[in-house]
Parts: C-alpha cells; structure tokens; sequence
C-alpha cells in the first residue's frame, strides 16, 4: 500500500467516524437526575407559544398520565391552576416564573415540569390536513433549582389519502368538519409525550411507584 | 416435544409482546379536565362528579387503583358543589393513598375551613 493510499484510506474512515458521530444521539446525562431523584413533581399549565390559544389546556390534558404511568406522584394539574390563579398568577407564564422555593412551600412538590409548547394544531391543505404538536420539557429541582432532565418530543399525524380526488374532497371536508370540533391535536398530544418521556436513552427514568424503579440499565 | 416447545416459544414470545399494565385505572379523569376548559359551561361540577364516581366503581370492581391527583381533584369538585364533607373525606384519601400530596392537601383542607 503506497502512502497515497493510505492517507486516502485513513480520511475515509474519518469520514465514516464523523458521520457515525453525527448519527447517533448521545445518550442522556443523568448525573444531576441521580443526585436529586424526585418522588413528586408538579406539571404546569405549558408556555404556549404555538398559534394556537386551546393548546395551552389540549396539551395538559394530557400529560399527567405518561408521568404517572412512569411512577411519580403527579399533583391534580386542574387543581393546581385554579390555585395558582386564586393566588396571583393568572397564567402561564406567571407560574413558570413563580420562585422555586415558594412553589416547594405551597405544594410540596420535590420538581417541577416546566413544558414549552412550540408547536400545536393543523395545517389544512386542498385535500387533506397535517396536526403536529412540538413540546420542549425541562424538570427542575425545587429544593436546588438544578436541571433534573430536560427533552424533546414531536409527533405529526397526516391525514392519508384514496386515489380519488372526488373522495378526497369529500372525505377531507367531513373530516376536517369533524376534526375542527374534537381538536386533533389534543390526540397528537399523546404521542409527542410518548416520544418525549419513552425516548431511548433520554426519556424521564421511572419513578418510585413503577415496578421498574430503579431497575433499568 | 416439538409441539410444546412451539408452545413454550409462543407463550415466551406473547409474555415479550404483552403491553406493560397499567399502574392506574384513568377513566375520564384527562378527558374531563379537557371538556372544563375547551369547552366552559358543557359540564357542570356534578356531571364531573358523577362521571368520576362511575369510573371509581369500575376500579373498585376491578381492584385497580385511581392515580395520583384525582381524589384531590374528586375533593375539589365536592367543594365547589359545596359539599365540604365529601370533599373532606377525598381529600383525606388522596393523602392516605399518596403521602407526597400532604403539604398541597394540607393547604385545601385549611381553605375548606374558611367560609
């Protein structure tokens, strides 16, 4: 092998290096998750900064189960807004920025979930529509305001199509007749939190209720 | 032989497949909360009330647990039907069944004895 060569061979294994690098996602530090294991966590009402106003309460309808079903106490979410509302804070925004220490002295609570809502609601098109929901999530520590865990989940639903564009029309009329009464976004919800929370090797670790607590790898 | 180890493969391979149980039993206690706020007025605290209940008779029928947050939530709605007993007795369950929630439940039980 002549020295040409093996330089050309040795910047093609480089290549691949940095392209295998850049394809697989780290895996989730949880160093400061370890440190400070929650037992209880607070979810408020997410920072909507989609276009759409219902998504606010379509998204925490639906989040207090992915976190329960993973083992942690969730507190009432529809409880904790209307108290958080009598005491001062009338939305979202407010209660985000509400001190840490204060929200541990009211509820109790060891971490707050701290949802981001970017994206949440449907693009109607000629014969069909997309419902995307993008949520960024941040769980902190009460007592140390330290970053438990942080991620990200996206889901998006398209609505398919027949072959026939008479059907098409048809069908994507009822449907978004029907679609604009039920919200589908709200439905989309649930499947950004499962790639949020159930995401490998970054979602939220299970919780002192789960029968895998402390069980995983 | 042949034939039962195809069933010890299979039952291996359905108990692999088998989705996780739930912890807890959900009923309506989410699609409730998202009535009350897309659409006000479409439910009243005793139409929740009494949907919820349903749903604890289905747990208790099939030994499964409410989750975390809805016998506070129960409570709440007790409140506000001004039923200060009920909503008590809620109250006092989702801190016997969820020690985590004491210091929150402690806070409503205090405003329950307020007029």
């Amino acid at each position: 092998m002549n020295a040409r060569s093996s330089i050309a061979a040795a910047l093609g294994v480089a290549g691949l290096l940095l392209l295998g690098g850049c394809a697989t996602t780290h895996p989730y530090d949880y160093t400061n998750f370890r440190a400070h294991p929650p037992r209880s966590i607070l979810i408020l009402p997410p920072l909507n900064e989609s276009t759409s106003v219902e998504g606010t309460y379509g998204y925490l309808s639906t989040v207090s189960r992915p976190v329960a079903e993973l083992g942690y106490y969730v507190y009432p979410v529809e409880v904790v807004d209307r108290f958080f509302k009598e005491n001062g804070m009338p939305t979202a925004g407010e209660m985000h920025q509400a001190p840490l220490n204060r929200v541990r002295e009211i509820t109790g609570a060891d971490a707050v979930l701290l949802v981001t809502l970017e994206k949440y609601g449907s693009q109607y098109h000629v014969i069909n529509s997309t419902t995307v929901v993008k949520v960024h999530a941040k769980l902190v520590d009460t007592r140390t305001q330290t970053l438990l865990w942080e991620g990200h989940g996206e889901a998006e639903q398209a609505s398919s199509g027949s072959g026939s564009l008479l059907v098409e029309l048809v069908a994507a009329a009822v449907a978004q007749a029907i679609n604009s009464k039920t919200d589908p976004a709200h439905s989309v919800s649930r499947l950004a939190n499962s790639n949020l929370f159930l995401a490998k090797d970054a979602g939220l670790p299970y919780g002192p209720y789960s029968p895998k607590f402390n069980r995983e790898p | 032989m042949s034939r039962l180890a195809v069933m010890i493969a299979g039952t291996v391979l359905l108990a692999g497949c088998a989705a996780p149980r739930p912890l807890y039993t959900w009923g309506s206690y989410e699609e409730l909360i998202y009535t009350t706020y897309e659409a006000p007025g479409k439910l009243g605290p005793q139409d929740e009330v009494n949907t919820l209940e349903k749903d604890y008779q289905q747990a208790r029928a099939t030994n499964t647990r409410m989750p975390p947050g809805w016998h506070a939530h129960l409570g709440y709605l007790y409140y506000e039907l001004g039923q200060p007993a009920q909503a008590r007795q809620e109250l006092q369950t989702e801190k016997a069944e969820f020690p985590e929630s004491q210091v929150f439940v402690d806070r409503l039980l205090t405003n329950l004895k307020k007029p």
